[in-house]
């Protein structure tokens, strides 16, 4: 052997030697899917994760963010392909799908009784299918009516409003005083962000979207009145017309740039237009209350908007996966990145120091709407029935067809399966 | 008269070039190849081409007779229900119609854009380079990135097309370009033929590289006006290569996704949604696979015709 080849021995035998601790010491590597929308932000959520890697050195975490609208299909791509994923988050509507398809793992036996009795009720709801659970619940949230206090002052109004035609009469009064000229910002796109406004104006009505057999209701009552209000705000040119193109973050720019008096949205959006600077005009002018009901028929309107982490089946690190998963869903964590999402956790809410801070009003709003969560049905064929009434709705604002029509049209395909 | 630039090539009649290919008259020492020897050699390729062509279509044929939900379960032989099933469904007669729509707008579009240009650049202008390398850039961008930037330009808030027709007076409020059935999908068509009318350009200047000069100048003595030179000399050369570029733009066409699914995922009232968001949507969002995958057969079968269409234009075409 000459002196090259001592040379690359000694080498590879210092390699060796060097690498024997990291065998030891064994890499479990996860891959999780979150979204970058809404809720806890994509920094937010490496910082985090980069916490959780610092105390637990044999777990590395690969992180992938994809849109709100491409989470769904990526969990079901990777679990018809085998696998893929160890963690991942999903949508209140999607555990009776998941559960039926067998994509995601029965988690039940993982949770303890403190953690159970713990977590807001309409947390569980995200993760909880025919008393199963198949995940851990981690934010909760509902939609808010977001307004500009500077522009309600201007137009002499005092307080905001205590019910949905008063949410109109207001946005009157700023159209006509030439304040703004469409008041109220939406986002009907035709996306799951149509059904979670149609959901919150469908409890304020009084509507439901199916009945007790799982076959829909939302052509008769609260639903059909609904939906008349949504188009009738387009008529009356409050609503801002461009809202059937606008998802959440259409209508967090359009409210940050002072061209809205009024919008539904996320939790998310308090703190951006709020305290962000560098992303809102409106900064210092952001209200925010539980959105109201309609006289006689409720006093409040919300939609269950939580999520929860969970393990897809084909996952061979379950148990780094669920160390994982509770580190990011513990009090702790949560209570740190509070004015993204909304805790799961009870205690929060009652925390004193919490009640007393800078952003009492949205923890208000907050306690008024968790209090009453209203749901989308829970159907394991949720998407395609939401992808009709999506077309439905939007036949209606668009003016292609009345709004009973529309509705009683998709009931019937829906009901025909 | 021939016109050929390609003499070079044309002129090794097959028999050479298959003894070539042998290795006979390049290393007269070896010994040629048995037809045995040729094929273990393409074996290789064939088998992963099978595997990942061949196997996956096979699949994909079966599964269109099934009632296969995605992932997991096999599911059932159910004949030709789920093709008869489509042929009835008002949503895939209306997919299929926003697909064509979108087709021959945008192919017909960017041919007459991309010949018109590809002319433009030819000339002796200055800057002509600068132009040219210009052309490439909406090509070279990637779709997504197009859409985003279209999606922007469209925003019915801030957009800068509202602000720039707004001051042209050509529109007193602004407008929801892609929030109205009206005008999404001629929205998306155009913010697609902007990305790809370069390509038909491209390839076009690259056809007109092959017609002589001495023609031109000929046909212009002869007192040949600008569109008689077109159709006698130019036209003929860049017929082909323009036919090619008219099939590669239609097939990409009618199986358009990724613009659509970024700009409007097929809304507002569906009125973008081409086949294959139709396709994604049964087979992935509503776990209907067996369904989905009848629905992209009778998309395969479309772009067959089409290309069947185009063959046999090609070949009743004069050589160039």
């Amino acid at each position: 052997m000459g002196w090259i080849g001592r040379q690359a021995c000694a080498t590879l035998g210092i390699t060796l030697l060097l690498s024997l601790p990291g065998a030891a010491q064994a890499q479990t590597t996860l891959n999780a899917l979150f979204m970058a929308q809404a809720g806890y932000s994509e920094a937010q959520i490496r910082e985090m994760t980069d916490a959780f890697q610092k105390a637990h050195s044999d777990i590395q975490v690969k992180l992938e963010f994809v849109p709100y609208e491409a989470l769904h299909d990526k969990i079901t791509l990777a679990s018809g392909s085998g696998g893929g994923y160890d963690v991942v988050l999903f949508d209140v509507i999607w555990p009776a799908e998941f559960a039926a398809n067998n994509v995601l793992t029965d988690v039940t036996d993982r949770i303890d009784a403190k953690t159970r009795s713990g977590v807001q009720d309409g947390a569980w709801t995200t993760v909880d299918y025919k008393g199963r659970s198949y995940g851990m619940p981690w934010l909760m949230d509902s939609k808010f009516l977001f307004y500009n206090k500077a522009m309600l002052e201007k137009a002499g109004i005092s307080k905001p409003p205590a019910s949905w035609p008063e949410v109109i009469k207001d946005a009157e009064v700023l159209k006509q005083k030439g304040i703004v000229e469409y008041p109220i910002v939406w986002s009907w796109s035709q996306a799951e962000a149509i059904i979670c406004d149609y959901a919150v104006l469908m409890q304020a009505f009084g509507g439901k979207f199916v009945d007790d057999n799982g076959k829909p209701a939302f052509q008769t009552g609260g639903g059909v009145d609904a939906l008349n209000f949504m188009v009738d705000t387009l008529k009356n040119g409050t609503t801002n017309p461009h809202s059937t193109e606008y998802l959440e973050e259409d209508v967090r720019r359009v409210f940050s740039s002072g061209q809205a008096a009024f919008a539904l949205n996320w939790t998310y959006m308090y703190d951006q237009a709020n305290n962000n600077a560098k992303e809102s005009q409106v900064t210092g002018q952001v209200g925010v209350i539980a959105p109201p009901g309609v006289e006689g028929k409720s006093t409040v309107s919300t939609v269950n908007g939580a999520m929860g982490l969970g393990i897809p089946t084909g996952s061979k690190n379950k148990d780094a996966a669920w160390t994982y998963i509770t580190y990011l869903a513990s009090p702790e964590v949560e209570t740190k990145y509070a004015s993204a999402a909304p805790p799961i956790w009870k205690a929060y809410y009652d925390d004193p120091a919490v009640k007393n801070g800078p952003n009492a009003a949205l923890l208000e709003a907050q306690s008024k709407s968790f209090a009453s969560l209203f749901a989308r049905p829970f159907v394991v064929d949720y998407q395609q029935f939401s992808t009709r009434l999506q077309q439905a709705l939007q036949q209606a604002l668009l003016g292609q067809a009345s709004a009973e029509d529309a509705l009683k049209s998709a009931a019937s395909d829906l009901a025909g399966g | 008269m021939s016109l050929s630039g390609a003499e070079g090539t044309s002129s090794l009649s097959p028999s050479r070039l298959a003894r070539a290919a042998a290795g006979v008259g390049i290393g007269r020492k070896r010994r040629a190849l048995t037809a045995r020897g040729r094929l273990l050699l393409i074996l290789p390729l064939m088998a992963v081409l099978l595997a990942v062509i061949g196997w996956p279509l096979v699949d994909t044929v079966w599964l269109s007779f099934t009632d296969a939900p995605l992932g997991g379960a096999t599911g059932n032989f159910v004949g030709i229900d789920n093709y008869l099933r489509a042929l009835r469904a008002p949503g895939f007669l209306r997919a299929l119609g926003v697909t064509a729509l979108f087709t021959v707008l945008t192919v017909s579009i960017e041919m007459v854009l991309g010949l018109c240009v590809g002319l433009l650049l030819d000339m002796d202008l200055k800057g002509r380079a600068f132009f040219r390398f210009l052309l490439i850039v909406p090509w070279a961008l990637p779709t997504v990135v197009n859409a985003m930037a279209w999606r922007v330009i469209y925003n019915p808030d801030f957009g800068a097309l509202n602000a720039l027709l707004l001051q042209l007076g050509l529109i007193d409020k602004y407008q929801s370009w892609l929030g109205s059935p009206a005008t999404a999908l001629f929205a998306i068509a155009a913010a697609d033929i902007w990305k790809t009318f370069s390509l038909v350009a491209l390839i076009t200047l690259a056809g007109l590289q092959a017609v002589p000069r001495e023609l031109r100048e000929a046909a212009a003595i002869d007192g040949a006006g600008f569109f008689a030179r077109f159709r006698a000399v130019t036209l003929p050369v860049i017929l082909l290569p323009l036919s090619i570029a008219a099939v590669l733009r239609m097939i990409e066409a009618v199986k358009v996704f990724d613009i659509i699914w970024v700009m409007t995922r097929g809304g507002p009232l569906d009125s973008t949604k081409s086949l294959s968001i139709l396709i994604y949507q049964e087979a992935f969002s509503f776990r209907h696979a067996g369904y989905g995958a009848s629905l992209a057969m009778l998309s395969v079968a479309l772009s067959l015709l089409l290309i069947a269409a185009y063959t046999r234009a090609l070949r009743g075409q004069p050589r160039a």
